[in-house]
């Protein structure tokens, strides 16, 4: 049935394209091409250079704290993940939250503690108030790896601040969605569930922590931690958090899942600092996926403008 | 099967975790950190070997599998392969060959001390693998010097169980392969003398 609409069979000579015509349309529709790249170009760079998806976000908000270094692939940010709530391989994550978050169902935040305006909100009403802005961090993971992400999302700071934080509201603390039916990860006592993170308030109000709802232009996919995560681009990948489902101001310091795991390894602050070593990862230095040479880690992960003045005070080696 | 076709099926069986990795890296399938990938396959693939060269003995005794003594050199000297593999991965893409970097890490990280020492002790017992060489110790000494191959089986298991960053899963099972093995010829070795005395 289908060869019989095969058309190449009913043609006749007059038909054919002069060849010399074909390929001067060719040509038009390159140059048209090009001439749409270009244009697109100031607000997806990166389109042209990677394997990614189109984006959904076009005109994302730019931000004076984006990295101007090379994009990690888009297939490296999506395919190799540390998310224990979908497995503890690199892979797991890619391959076991397709499914994740359930669409069916709105997203619940819950913003609570120490505050004057405590509430518990639908994702998409949470993020009404602020334009998404687009930041392209470094991401420093514990295990001596290294990525550059385009995100987008808001300031953590933001909405923070919607929430009018008392004069007790010493810490923030962040919990992950628990929720062994959609992240099978949690039915295994790898970690203590739900995944707890926290930040010092100081540090939750600089301008460079975000939440991100997306990235390279596209919504967050599940194991990129969807649809809400942190962005702290300064500490260890695993201070993070992803799928949030709690904030909460505490006055006391928050003891997140890393830290009762294994005390002795990883800290509270849990800043990048290449002369803090782990004791399986030396910190000195970072194999950047994609790039065969490794490069040197920098304190705070490069972020020191940003950030050193938060820690002017402190023993890093001790507070690690 | 003769037992010189034997012995060519298992070093080709043998050769094929290499043949795959090198096939992954060229055809680009071993993930967004291909180097990270070898690195761990190799060692885990040297860990395997030894633990196979290591049942060679036990089988024997259990199920009378004496065709498995032709082969128990080469399983050895495979694990020897992707040990050296492994470590020269380390040495070349993990610290492009600083020597400085490689010793300060050795004594910085726990984990790296106890298989740079495995591996190194993986060495005389390798190039004393040959007939001559048995013949040139002697037998008694011999033996005595490649017992050595318990310690790092221990130490192999030990190098696997430090450096997971909390999913034990996988090392416990080595750990458990490695103690059955052990075990085996721990009881053999109590009922011999016991009857010795």
């Amino acid at each position: 049935m289908h060869f019989k609409n095969n058309k190449l069979g009913l043609l006749k000579e007059h038909d054919v394209t002069d060849e010399k015509l074909y390929l001067n349309r060719r040509q038009f529709i390159n140059k048209a091409a090009l001439l749409a790249t270009a244009t697109a170009l100031p607000s997806v760079a990166w389109a042209e250079s990677n394997d990614a998806p189109s984006p959904t976000y076009k005109h994302l908000q730019k931000s004076p704290f984006s990295a101007s270094e090379a994009l990690t692939d888009y297939e490296a940010v999506t395919t190799y993940n540390n998310f224990y709530e979908f497995g503890v391989g690199k892979d797991d994550p890619a391959k076991n939250a397709t499914a994740f978050p359930d669409k069916s169902e709105p997203w619940r935040v819950v913003i609570e503690g120490e505050c004057d305006n405590p509430g518990e909100y639908d994702l998409d009403d949470l993020m009404k108030p602020f334009t998404l802005e687009e930041r392209i961090y470094r991401l420093r993971c514990v295990e001596g790896w290294s990525m550059v992400i385009p995100w987008h999302g808001f300031s953590l700071a933001d909405l923070l601040k919607q929430a009018k934080p008392n004069s007790k509201a010493k810490y923030v603390e962040f919990h992950t969605l628990y929720n062994p039916q959609q992240m099978p990860g949690q039915q295994s006592s790898v970690l203590q569930w739900p995944y707890v993170e926290g930040l010092r308030i100081d540090e939750a109000m600089n301008p460079l922590s975000f939440l991100a709802t997306g990235l390279y232009g596209n919504d967050l996919l599940g194991q990129n931690g969807a649809p809400l995560r942190l962005v702290t681009p300064w500490k260890y990948g695993f201070k993070s958090i992803k799928s949030i489902t709690q904030i909460r101001f505490v006055e006391k310091q928050p003891v997140s899942s890393w830290m009762k795991a294994g005390p002795a390894e990883y800290g509270f602050y849990s800043n990048v600092n290449p002369d803090v070593s782990h004791p399986r990862w030396s910190q000195a230095r970072e194999r950047r996926i994609g790039e065969f040479l490794k490069r040197k880690t920098e304190l705070f992960n490069g972020y020191q403008e940003q950030v050193a003045h938060l820690y002017t005070d402190m023993d890093l080696k001790k507070h690690f | 099967m003769s037992s010189r076709l034997f012995k060519i099926s298992v070093f080709i069986v043998s050769l094929m975790p290499a043949v795959a990795l090198v096939y992954g890296l060229l055809n680009d399938q071993l993930g967004a950190n291909p180097i990270e990938t070898l690195t761990r396959d190799t060692g885990e693939w040297a860990l395997r070997f030894l633990l196979i060269t290591l049942a060679v003995s036990p089988l024997r005794l259990l199920f009378s599998w004496h065709f498995l003594a032709a082969i128990r050199r080469m399983l050895g000297l495979y694990s020897f392969f992707y040990a050296s593999v492994h470590m020269l991965l380390y040495v070349w893409l993990d610290q492009f060959f600083n020597l400085s970097d490689i010793i300060n890490d050795i004594i910085e990280r726990p984990f790296i001390t106890v298989g740079v020492i495995n591996f190194l002790a993986l060495i005389p017992l390798a190039l004393t693998s040959s007939d001559a060489m048995v013949k040139r110790l002697g037998t008694e000494r011999w033996n005595r010097l490649h017992s050595l191959v318990y310690y790092i089986g221990i130490g192999g298991v030990i190098h696997f169980f430090m450096l997971v960053k909390k999913d034990i899963t996988e090392p416990v099972i080595y750990i458990a392969i490695l103690a059955v093995l052990l075990g085996i010829r721990l009881y053999r070795y109590s009922r011999r003398t016991l009857i010795a005395t």
